[in-house]
């Protein structure tokens, strides 16, 4: 396999009232060709942020990405400049939204808006990019697209256009598909369709995929490697199998034990995680999740935990990560 | 167990919307948002209402509180018939059941304090001298598990979880005995979730309290709910016990819905058989004729798209109640 992607140190941070937001505190990870990668976490830990930083799409100011590198295919997209990004972004990576509404342009029909892109970054001329947008909508499973491309975006149900904005993500045929929470907003028998889609897609075009999302359990049967987020780092990351089952950082086993099970009988009462994510305003001493943590000890309120080897390619930020091999449910004392 | 009894009858709930079109505004049809919709609420219990969205739940909640005006339909509540009495005497009814809304950032008034937000059902139902209401602001912000020094503060002060925190007290104020919970926790972190959750578990069993708990997570109703009722383009679909409608889900639609929650382990989803439902969620302006569900359903027959199927209780004697609309339930079960 060959390495893709490659993200070291990177820090990105946003300046507001004249404090600054440590939103993203030196994130690394790795992701091989064809490969495939969800990250984890609740609002404000800095998912999506880590991702537009890579992309180069961090509004600056109030934002600007403080170090680190993004190694894709061997080059720094950190340091390319905004002419060498807008060759790879759409053709090399693309990237799908949460709101399919937002990100189309009402206005315009989607057949336009599909075109674009096709006629930007493969050269072909207006009918040939037409008959590649028909084929992509096809593709995707759009009924009838040879009419369709002629609607607008209000014509599409939130489903089909999710759809409309896969295709329109997939047309270069990118080698990476970054999907931001690209089913949040749309009902679970919807969003099952939809993943069914990306996963099928992915295996047909080979690509690789970095899904974002808050849900592990959405995660658990599309990606190969979960990486969990909390406050701007990455507190674990692990083979998908490992980190359900072997969780070595407490953060990931309450996140594991505050969602109920859909098929278990009179459970018992939910683990609740205690307490705020902290005030990114501030910079964070110690570990990040150490004032909700019931195995906080005195040497996790100073240092910040590294990311430990805990097993096969299973790394934890946690100083105790040895002692919870033991627990099995969260708040369980150690 | 003893016969529960009923606290809310709700009985052939119909709300439509009227569509108004052409220059003089003549009403073309209508959105059929509920459209005939019985079921009761057993004192001291949490009913389930789930569905996708725009299958009629919230419309349904908002009905059965009158916040919403019926187009037909019965609503029982205690003994009492209060479908369409007038408002001053609902306004006395009202006290006695309660609303949490869904966006804890738009439900309060971001220029009242919550003391005032949490106080002012107490207000407008007379209820206490001044110095009263305010001790009892402060008990309520304690059972809520927020600090009662935070009384002066206002709702941009704090986080998602608290601040629905805040609209549980508000809706405590007045000790309801039934409280319509519209998706109370889709705006919250996961985390957070299962604070508040834990917390309306808490309070129903401190006050004896009966929830109709309305969300689109399958796993949470399961976790909280007695009961659950399965809604789809405004009709009830299923309606049982939670392990009955969860374990052994007679309606065809009910199985899809479940097969496409995604679990949170990664060997049981790879090896998950999933019903993928075809299409979308047809217009409630225009419902199909017959199951509402046929054009979807792997199981659809002729009898499927004439008839529309009556909502029949399928259970054995002496067992749990399990209603279904599907005309061939025992053909899947």
């Amino acid at each position: 396999m060959t390495r893709l992607l490659e993200v070291k140190d990177l820090k990105v941070r946003f300046r507001s009232d004249r404090t600054i937001i440590h939103a993203v505190n030196g994130i690394s990870y790795s992701l091989d060709e064809g490969g495939s990668l969800a990250v984890v976490g609740e609002s404000g830990s800095g998912k999506s942020v880590g991702m537009l930083a890579i992309m180069g799409l961090i509004p600056n100011p109030p934002g600007w990405v403080e170090s680190g590198q993004a190694l894709f295919k061997g080059r720094d997209l950190l340091k390319a400049s905004e002419g060498e990004l807008r060759l790879i972004r759409g053709k090399e990576i693309a990237m799908v939204f949460q709101d399919p509404m937002t990100s189309l342009n009402p206005v315009l029909p989607i057949g336009l808006q599909l075109t674009e892109a096709i006629q930007t970054h493969l050269g072909l001329d207006k009918n040939q990019a037409r008959e590649r947008a028909i084929e992509m909508l096809r593709m995707v499973g759009l009924p009838n697209p040879a009419q369709r491309i002629k609607d607008f975006p209000f014509q599409f149900s939130g489903g089909q256009r999710q759809r409309v904005m896969i295709a329109m993500a997939l047309t270069c045929t990118p080698s990476l598909l970054i999907a931001d929470e690209p089913t949040t907003a749309l009902d679970v028998t919807i969003q099952a369709q939809i993943v069914e889609l990306v996963r099928d897609l992915q295996k047909q075009l080979g690509m690789a995929i970095i899904w974002i999302s808050h849900n592990l359990g959405l995660v658990a049967g599309v990606v190969d490697t979960v990486l969990v987020m909390y406050s701007g780092f990455i507190v674990e990351q692990a083979p998908v199998d490992d980190l359900y089952e072997h969780p070595r950082h407490p953060y990931t086993l309450g996140l594991l034990h505050a969602v109920p099970k859909l098929d278990t009988e009179n459970q018992e009462r939910l683990a609740s995680i205690d307490g705020m994510p902290p005030d990114l305003r501030k910079p964070i001493v110690g570990c990040p999740f150490a004032p909700r943590c019931p195995y906080r000890q005195e040497k996790c309120d100073q240092q910040t935990p590294p990311l430990f080897e805990v097993g096969p390619q299973h790394q934890s930020a946690c100083w105790r990560w040895q002692e919870l091999s033991k627990i099995s449910t969260f708040g369980e004392p150690l | 167990m003893s016969t529960p009894s009923t606290l809310v009858q709700v009985t052939d709930l119909k709300v439509h919307f009227p569509i108004y079109q052409g220059v003089f505004r003549r009403q073309v049809g209508a959105i059929k948002a509920v459209d005939g919709v019985s079921f009761s609420i057993y004192k001291g219990e949490t009913l389930g209402l789930v569905g996708e969205s725009g299958c009629g739940k919230s419309t349904t909640g908002l009905a059965i509180l009158q916040l919403q005006a019926l187009t037909g339909g019965q609503i029982n509540f205690n003994g009492q018939d209060i479908a369409g009495i007038d408002e001053s005497q609902m306004r006395k009814m009202r006290r006695h059941m309660m609303m949490i809304f869904q966006d804890p950032y738009s439900s309060l008034n971001p220029r009242m304090t919550i003391g005032g937000i949490i106080g002012e059902p107490l207000s407008v139902h007379q209820i206490g001298t001044p110095q009263e209401r305010a001790e009892r602001v402060q008990e309520l912000l304690r059972l809520v598990g927020l600090n009662p020094a935070f009384i002066n503060r206002y709702p941009h002060e704090f986080s998602g979880g608290q601040r629905q925190r805040i609209g549980i007290a508000r809706a405590l104020a007045t000790n309801p005995s039934f409280i319509v919970a519209d998706e109370p926790i889709s705006a919250l972190d996961v985390s957070i979730q299962a604070q508040v959750v834990n917390l309306l578990d808490d309070l129903k069993k401190q006050f004896g309290l009966t929830y109709l708990f309305i969300a689109h997570d399958l796993s949470m109703v399961r976790y909280i709910s007695d009961r659950v009722a399965v809604m789809y383009l405004g009709k009830v679909m299923e309606l049982g016990s939670r392990n009955n409608v969860f374990d052994s889900p007679l309606h065809p639609y009910t199985r899809a819905l479940l097969s496409a929650v995604p679990v949170a382990n990664p060997k049981k989803e790879r090896a998950r058989q999933r019903i993928i439902l075809e299409g979308d969620v047809p217009s409630p302006a225009n419902p199909p004729a017959g199951c509402r569900f046929h054009p979807r359903c792997a199981f659809a027959t002729q009898e499927c798209r004439a008839q529309v199927p009556e909502l029949r209780n399928l259970s054995t004697q002496g067992k749990p109640e399990h209603w279904v609309a599907c005309h061939h339930a025992e053909k899947l079960a």
